[in-house]
């Protein structure tokens, strides 16, 4: 239930935004994500975006698994 | 990018690296006992393959994340009662088929209660707004649902709604964490975080595990390349005899979590001592509505009587979210107990251990 997925922000008002999924538009609760911008990425849980994804820090997660794996080489 | 975290071509001789390292280690009984606490982890877990892979070296246990599976008998039949006295109840889909001690919600749908199923706790306004009968949002889950159920009751004073109340059956996660391990310790190597929930709260909360149990902890994403990154960490802490807690989830969860979302929690909620199935009861373990918002209380706006009594069954969800038994220890599993036909919890919730090994199990 503690099921959360990235979702597109297209556009926004106020508490509410349209954000993309898996080519579906859908409305979601935008409150808690301070100053999100058009494009951005942010996770949603039952409607409600409650993080925004940090692009730099995914690139860092595929670089580390990287390295482990030329370690191991 | 969310591609690269679930098809890359360098996630098997990662896989390959942890089994060699696991071979290495030194006076290390196998397999490793790691703890997947979150529901949605033991589906990565099932699904992408991870048990089967690393069935000769890591036992992995299901924990006590799925809310469903977690939620008394006795908290069901406080449920079933509201639905009985004719309120209008909303909730969460995986509710509806759990079965109470005596009943279930689908078993009072055919009987003609008024239930309705939301995807956002948000939903629930409408509802109410269009209705003269009380209704009542059944709040389960962890922190990650938590704060858009505290939206929830803050939306509904902001807007003046008053047929609505929640029954709240939120739980927190640190303190069973806390229970868990005490009871279990020594049996359990390390613990994969539940990703989500550690979004809102933080990585920090988990300090106490490496301190007072001597186990390392890493949080982890969902993906299989987040969760082959996760066992990593863990069996390389292992290694190294330094027990930490990791977080590879660095693209969702911040050390200190996510404030915003804290602050809503504790404008509305505050600590209270819950119930677990599998565990009973637990100090600090669940959150109830504080003093400003006891209004929305639906235990105290209304009388619900439940009585104190257990049905026994051969089902053993309580002890399969303790991390003491598997699906495939009980009796019921895929005979009697489907998820079409589910006696207990964890084959109800999709996220249930017993619906996972039901899917996806060998």
């Amino acid at each position: 239930m503690c099921l959360a997925v990235p979702y597109r922000i297209i556009s926004k008002e106020g508490n509410k935004a349209i954000a993309d999924v898996f080519g579906m538009k859908k409305e979601i609760d935008i409150r808690i994500i301070e100053d999100v911008d058009i494009d951005e990425y942010v996770l949603v849980h039952a409607g409600f975006a409650i993080q925004r994804v940090n692009q730099e820090d995914a690139k860092e997660t595929l670089e580390l698994l990287a390295e482990l794996c030329e370690a191991e080489e | 990018m969310s591609n690269k975290f679930r098809n890359n071509p360098e996630l098997k001789p990662l896989l390959q690296k942890i089994k060699n390292d696991i071979a290495a280690l030194d006076g290390k009984v196998l397999p490793l006992k790691f703890m997947e606490v979150c529901g949605t982890h033991t589906v990565s877990i099932l699904k992408y393959g991870f048990r089967h892979y690393f069935k000769d070296s890591i036992k992995f246990l299901s924990g006590p994340g799925c809310p469903v599976c977690v939620t008394s008998a006795r908290d069901i039949d406080k449920i079933i009662y509201l639905a009985q006295e004719g309120h209008h109840i909303v909730t969460f889909g995986d509710l509806i088929k759990v079965p109470g001690t005596h009943s279930s919600l689908e078993k009072e749908i055919a009987k003609g209660a008024t239930v309705d199923v939301v995807y956002s706790p948000l939903d629930a306004l409408n509802i109410a707004r269009n209705t003269k009968k009380e209704v009542v949002f059944i709040a389960v889950g962890f922190e990650t649902t938590i704060p858009v159920i505290a939206s929830l009751v803050l939306d509904a004073y902001a807007q003046n709604i008053k047929n609505i109340s929640i029954l709240s059956l939120v739980k927190t996660m640190p303190n069973v964490l806390r229970f868990l391990l005490s009871e279990l310790q020594g049996e359990i190597d390390g613990l994969i975080m539940p990703g989500h929930v550690s979004v809102i709260i933080g990585s920090d909360p988990y300090e106490f595990i490496p301190e007072e149990y001597g186990i390392p902890c890493t949080v982890a994403g969902f993906e299989p390349v987040d969760m082959g990154l996760g066992i990593q960490a863990l069996v390389s802490q292992i290694a190294l005899g330094s027990p930490a807690v990791d977080n590879r989830y660095k693209r969702m969860v911040k050390s200190e979590g996510n404030r915003a979302a804290q602050e809503l929690i504790s404008a509305v909620f505050q600590e209270c001592d819950v119930s677990w199935r599998g565990f009973g009861t637990i100090p600090k373990s669940g959150l109830c509505l504080n003093e400003e918002f006891i209004n929305f209380d639906a235990e105290k706006r209304f009388y619900i009587e439940v009585k104190d009594e257990v049905v026994q069954t051969a089902c053993i969800c309580g002890d399969i979210i303790a991390g003491r038994k598997s699906p495939l220890d009980c009796t019921l599993f895929r005979k009697k107990c489907t998820p079409e036909n589910p006696i207990g919890p964890c084959m109800v919730s999709f996220e249930g251990a017993c619906a996972a090994y039901y899917k996806y199990g060998e």
